[in-house]
């Protein structure tokens, strides 16, 4: 079936809770209350032959109400035409049911909607961050997030900016002569006695030399 | 001293088959002759990296023989590419990793300065955690200014002294008339 | 970081990459193994994560193409030209004839170089170095093409939002006939190489099936999705620019494994040929940009001596190109698959969302279902099949 068909199917089915949008550019789209997504995605799914979901994406409009949108692109190989389906979130219950259940793509999307935004997914089998690292504690694509970003604690290890001066300021290069106790330090193992090598590893004074 | 060689030896018209050098241009003219890349690529530079190692450009000619993924193996990490945050734990991991003596390029804008990517998440050059020798700007690099890079490297290990400074444990390498300051090359 | 898969029983947790010589970009994998059998996978994505969609949120259209170049970076004008596109969709502006051809030009030019580069880092990993180099030197004959062109031989931004940057240089028509016509030897060579070699074909046959089934539901898209006998492409199911005038095939596989992936690849770079030739041949004469002073920047000519275009060309600057408020989506045939971007404008010269529907990001998905149940060392076979790019997964 085509887009219009479509679009009366699920209004067929969901009766008010589906509202058209307007067409823009040749594109159709609908708008619906978040209960009802995994019910109209079912439907699209099985009797519309939408096989496919091109794209779901977390949208942040700053100032209406609902504050956040999942936008959801369908695809049907078949008919060749495509479907938008638009839902509101509001900001202070973040969640929506998980449509990973219908299209198994919609895993990683949601895990990045989750990222980006901080939405929730109820149903998600594995909702955890995808691009940032696990335990960044904002939502980047958030209007309130500025682009330079927010001091965050850093992932695993050692890029403390400032802590390390710029290395040419410092007075290069960096090479360490032969034998020197920094070798020592930086390969452990290359130490004789057991005893060396703690000394090695545990010396406070790592930054004193390279 | 070709003479006492001949003396000593017994041998004579060796003139011509023994060098006498220093100790420290010998081992800066093997260093710097085979001194083997560790690719660190990241992005979009890495390709022009792989541009450089292939047939046309080939950084082979100048004793990067091969590109040592392993950094036991390598001697100079390009960090060609845009270093974010989550990715920077990692590179400094395998910089670590490498044995003395090593160098770093930083290949192309992002890792120099962040380039045009002034977000949240990337890393504004990597010299906040790593101690880059060589600078190459642009966006990406032509692979000749990657070279031009590379023979950068090879003239700063001409320079170093390393031999020079286990005599007198007071003096450093630092001291040891080392070339000064970030030597940066242009890109295009 | 901090996340960590436990591992079944007595099986092992080991971790690929992020750096790593056959994870083509700073992929990270972790696998759990039964002896040498991958019995679960996760891949871990987001090392070359750079912001450009929260980026975009904060640059005027003409600004943000730069970093449409840096998305799929062995095919820059591909993404380009799907950027235009798409802000030309949502503007409702039509570029004339001649820069249509030149954009489809550029695409196919793009999708042989980052085939060729997929498939030579694909052998190199499986263990051919020598087609390797084979492609680069096909490649390096396409980025002269594009330095006469534009420029720069590689991240080139050569095209513009309403047009191009410049008109074709004299140079460029005669160096891609040249190029064209040297291309099937080099084809050739890699086809001898490759196809019927035994080594390769062991790697590669019957390694990583994926069913249609399975890459409709997974979102697969691109050479990955023809391969396993889904008949879709962009470029025929919903022709843009202008492409309805070119006839091409598109090869299908039929089993869907690593080894059709490796020949739907070639056989598009057979294809893309056929197709630029058709352009250069039918190349239409005209203007090369859409004369709308709100649009695209007026000459410089132009700007110097009269007011509106002095006015157009300021505006245009400082703000940017006013788009009218309203939401699409463009999708094009990239190399790697659908690339999408979805844009929702509030009106003014800076979107309010773009979302970027990254087919590597997609299809680096049914890794987690296609590598089950191989080996560790088909791994590369499959990670290189694949062909995709972080700096497009990650954005």
């Amino acid at each position: 079936m085509n887009t219009p068909d479509a679009i009366s199917l699920l209004k067929a089915r969901l009766g008010d809770a589906i509202t058209e949008t307007p067409v823009f550019r040749g594109e159709s789209g609908v708008s619906l209350p978040r209960e009802r997504i995994v019910e109209a995605c079912r439907l699209l799914k099985e009797e519309g032959r939408f096989d496919m979901l091109t794209d779901l994406s977390g949208v942040d409009n700053a100032d209406t109400v609902p504050r956040f949108e999942v936008h959801y692109l369908v695809y049907s190989f078949a008919d060749r035409c495509r479907l938008r389906l638009v839902v509101g979130i509001p900001e202070d219950d973040p969640v929506v049911d998980s449509v990973s259940g219908i299209w198994a793509t919609a895993n990683w999307h949601e895990r990045e909607a989750y990222d980006m935004f901080g939405l929730r997914f109820n149903g998600h089998p594995d909702l955890r961050r995808i691009l940032m690292w696990d335990g960044y504690p904002h939502h980047p694509l958030r209007k309130d997030f500025p682009v330079a970003g927010l001091p965050a604690e850093l992932p695993m290890t050692a890029v403390e900016a400032g802590t390390a001066e710029s290395a040419p300021m410092a007075g290069g290069p960096f090479v360490a002569a032969i034998g020197t106790p920094s070798s020592t330090r930086r390969e452990p193992r290359a130490c004789d006695t057991v005893a060396e090598r703690d000394r090695a590893v545990t010396d406070p004074n790592r930054r004193e030399e390279i | 001293m070709t003479r006492k060689i001949e003396e000593t030896y017994g041998l004579k018209g060796l003139e011509h088959e023994v060098i006498v050098t220093r100790v420290d241009a010998a081992v800066n003219w093997i260093r710097k002759n085979s001194c083997w890349p560790q690719p660190m690529g990241l992005a979009c530079c890495a390709i022009e990296m792989m541009a450089a190692g292939a047939a046309r450009f080939d950084i082979a000619r100048f004793g990067a023989e091969v590109m040592r993924f392993s950094p036991r193996q390598a001697d100079c990490m390009i960090v060609a590419g845009t270093c974010v945050y989550k990715m920077a734990g990692v590179v400094k991991r395998v910089w670590d990793q490498m044995p003395e003596p090593k160098w770093c390029i930083a290949m192309g804008a992002c890792a120099s300065t962040g380039g045009m990517y002034r977000s949240y998440s990337v890393v504004q050059g990597v010299d906040h955690f790593l101690p880059v020798d060589v600078y190459i700007s642009g966006c990406p690099p032509r692979p000749e200014a990657l070279l031009e890079g590379f023979m950068a490297i090879q003239r700063k290990i001409d320079h170093s002294k390393g031999f020079a400074a286990l005599k007198s444990p007071a003096s450093t390498p630092l001291d040891a008339g080392a070339l000064e300051g970030p030597i940066i090359i242009r890109g295009e | 970081m901090t996340w960590s898969p436990q591992a079944e029983g007595d099986r092992m947790i080991i971790n690929l990459g992020p750096q790593h010589p056959s994870t083509h970009g700073v992929l990270r994998v972790i696998l759990e193994l039964d002896g040498e059998e991958i019995t679960r996978l996760w891949p871990d994505i987001g090392y070359l994560h750079r912001g450009d969609e929260k980026i975009a949120e904060n640059m005027t259209y003409q600004q943000f193409l730069p970093y449409t170049d840096r998305l799929d970076y062995l095919a820059p004008l591909a993404n380009n030209v799907a950027y235009a596109y798409a802000v030309e969709k949502l503007l409702g502006v039509e570029v004339p004839p001649r820069c249509h051809v030149i954009r489809v030009i550029c695409c196919e030019l793009s999708r042989i170089a980052s085939h060729l580069l997929g498939l030579g880092c694909y052998a190199m990993d499986v263990g051919a170095m020598t087609v390797f180099l084979y492609c680069m030197r096909e490649r390096e004959k396409i980025m002269d093409l594009f330095e006469t062109l534009s420029g720069a031989r590689f991240t080139s931004s050569y095209i513009r939002i309403g047009g191009l940057a410049n008109d074709l240089t004299p140079e460029f028509v005669p160096g891609v006939r040249a190029f064209l016509a040297e291309l099937p030897a080099g084809v050739a060579e890699i086809d001898g190489l490759l196809t019927r070699n035994r080594i390769f074909v062991d790697r590669t046959r019957d390694i990583a099936v994926l069913s249609r089934e399975q890459a409709i539901d997974l979102g697969v898209t691109g050479p990955n999705l023809r391969a396993s006998g889904v008949d879709w492409d962009l470029r025929r199911a919903h022709p843009y620019s202008a492409y309805p005038d070119f006839e091409f095939e598109v090869p299908l596989g039929s089993v869907g494994d690593c080894y059709d992936r490796f020949l739907v690849r070639l056989e598009e770079v057979r294809q893309s040929r056929s197709i630029v030739l058709q352009a250069l041949d039918r190349l239409p004469a005209g203007p090369w940009y859409v004369d709308d002073g709100k649009v695209f920047l007026p000459p410089k000519t132009d700007v110097l001596t009269r007011m509106e275009p002095l006015i157009h060309q300021f505006m245009l600057i400082t703000e940017g190109i006013n788009a009218p408020p309203g939401e699409i989506y463009f999708s094009a045939e990239n190399p790697k698959g659908e690339l999408g971007f979805m844009i929702i404008s509030r009106g003014g010269g800076v979107p309010h969302r773009l979302k970027i529907r990254s087919p590597s990001f997609v299809n680096l998905q049914a890794l987690s279902v296609m590598a089950v149940g191989h080996l560790l060392s088909d791994m590369t076979a499959i990670l290189g099949s694949l062909d995709f790019v972080m700096g497009e997964c990650d954005r």
